[in-house]
């Protein structure tokens, strides 16, 4: 029984790796890496070593995959042809409700 | 420019705060009537460079470095497959006793408690044998942090100027998450478990699998799940730039100094006066708890800062 979700697994991870290089959507490249590091973590659980398997769960799956979510927002890499002048609230001259922030 | 002006660039640049496209960039000091004309210009600008690159030699530039690009990133890809693979076929085959490296984990196996007196034998690896591996770990995450705030840190000097902050400010706050009532919700329900879990595998590390580095990214996840779901003004009531550097500072140098002691009189055959305790007691393991402690809060201040210099370009207040 392990075995089949072993080598399922080892399977999935190489589908995965593969998949992240191939999509050209970004988002979907970051949700891709971590169910990669989930499904590590799961592998590390299955060869015995439980310390790794929850670092790979906090790093790998959690924060690593926040830190590129945000890095594509900086990057505005998600917007789709929206431009600064588009959003709600952002027009040339600043507003009286925000007047300390600038 | 004069052989004056370059000498005083210099020592402002020594100074640390010359900002060389000064003039270009920043537009602060234009008056409102100017500003649009200066950004027609930047557009047209941009303009232009993007339809450079519609000559026909450039076009065939670039699809000549294409195609050498593809070729070297392919080949490259099957060199690297082939070494690991070659690699790989000549290690000993999974839990197959290895005569080569067998006398140390023979040492570490069967004296490993008694030496160190941790159950979990990881932790007493990492911490205790190996404890001069995970000093400098926890100082290359120190060091990473530092890099990232060098690049990303945002204050009065290194913005672009204060409009481009200002639209900034105002896309961070559309796109917040915090003012989700679904996250806020789910995050009460499970941030206490999240929490308690990473200061159990914290303290634990001795007798349980975890130890430092994992527990302080779970408290770090936590904290980053906090700040998503309350705002960065809850955090800012116990989280400042003052405590993180505190922190930080306490437990790097708790660390080096704890462990220099122990280096000290192990190299010099002097006898070290940390008891052991008794395995499987929360306070056994010798040193290993309270550098588990100092590992945890650096991984954890880490992350939490990692987070924080990407979200707002600052680590707290100030």
């Amino acid at each position: 029984m392990t075995d089949v979700l072993k080598i399922m697994l080892l399977v999935l991870l190489v589908v995965c790796a593969v998949s992240v290089n191939l999509t050209r959507n970004l988002l979907a490249a970051v949700v891709i890496f971590m169910a990669f590091s989930s499904m590590t973590c799961i592998i590390w659980i299955l060869i015995e070593s439980p310390d790794l398997a929850i670092t790979e769960a906090a790093v790998g799956a959690g924060i690593s995959g926040t830190l590129f979510l945000m890095t594509l927002k900086k990057l505005h890499a998600e917007d789709t042809g929206e431009t600064q002048a588009d959003l709600p609230g952002t027009p040339g001259t600043p507003d009286s409700e925000d007047a300390h922030e600038p | 420019m004069s052989p004056e002006n370059i000498g005083k660039a210099f020592q402002r640049w020594l100074d640390g705060d010359v900002n060389f496209l000064e003039h270009m960039t920043d537009t602060a000091h234009v008056p409102d009537s100017q500003r649009e004309e200066l950004k027609a210009g930047r557009r047209q600008l941009q303009h232009e460079i993007r339809h450079r690159g519609s000559h026909r030699l450039l076009r065939a530039e670039e699809a000549g470095f294409r195609i050498v690009y593809n070729a070297v990133a392919v080949i490259s890809c099957i060199v690297l497959i082939g070494v690991l693979l070659f690699i790989v076929s000549r290690l000993p085959r999974y839990g197959v006793e290895n005569p080569r490296t067998l006398t140390v984990v023979e040492r570490y196996v069967e004296k490993g408690l008694q030496e160190t007196g941790a159950v979990n034998i990881v932790a007493g690896m990492i911490l205790d044998y190996r404890a001069f591996d995970t000093l400098g770990e926890s100082h290359v995450l120190f060091t990473a942090l530092v890099c990232v705030t060098i690049l990303l840190r945002r204050d009065r000097k290194n913005m672009d100027s204060t409009l481009e902050d200002y639209y900034t400010i105002r896309r961070d706050r559309y796109y917040d998450t915090s003012r989700d009532g679904l996250i806020r919700r789910i995050a009460v329900v499970l941030l206490p478990c999240i929490l308690v879990y990473g200061i159990y595998i914290l303290l634990n590390g001795q007798n349980s699998p975890g130890g430092g580095f994992s527990g302080g990214a779970v408290l770090g996840a936590g904290l980053i799940l906090f700040v998503a779901s309350f705002g960065f003004d809850a955090a800012d009531r116990f989280f400042t730039q003052k405590v993180f550097s505190v922190i930080s500072f306490v437990s790097l140098a708790f660390y080096s100094f704890a462990k220099g002691y122990v280096f000290f009189t192990g190299a010099n055959g002097m006898e070290n006066h940390i008891p052991k305790g008794t395995p499987g007691a929360i306070l056994s393991g010798g040193l290993i708890l309270p550098l588990d402690i100092a590992v945890g809060m650096v991984v954890a201040c880490t992350m939490f800062g990692f987070y924080s210099l990407f979200k707002r370009g600052s680590i707290g207040k100030d």
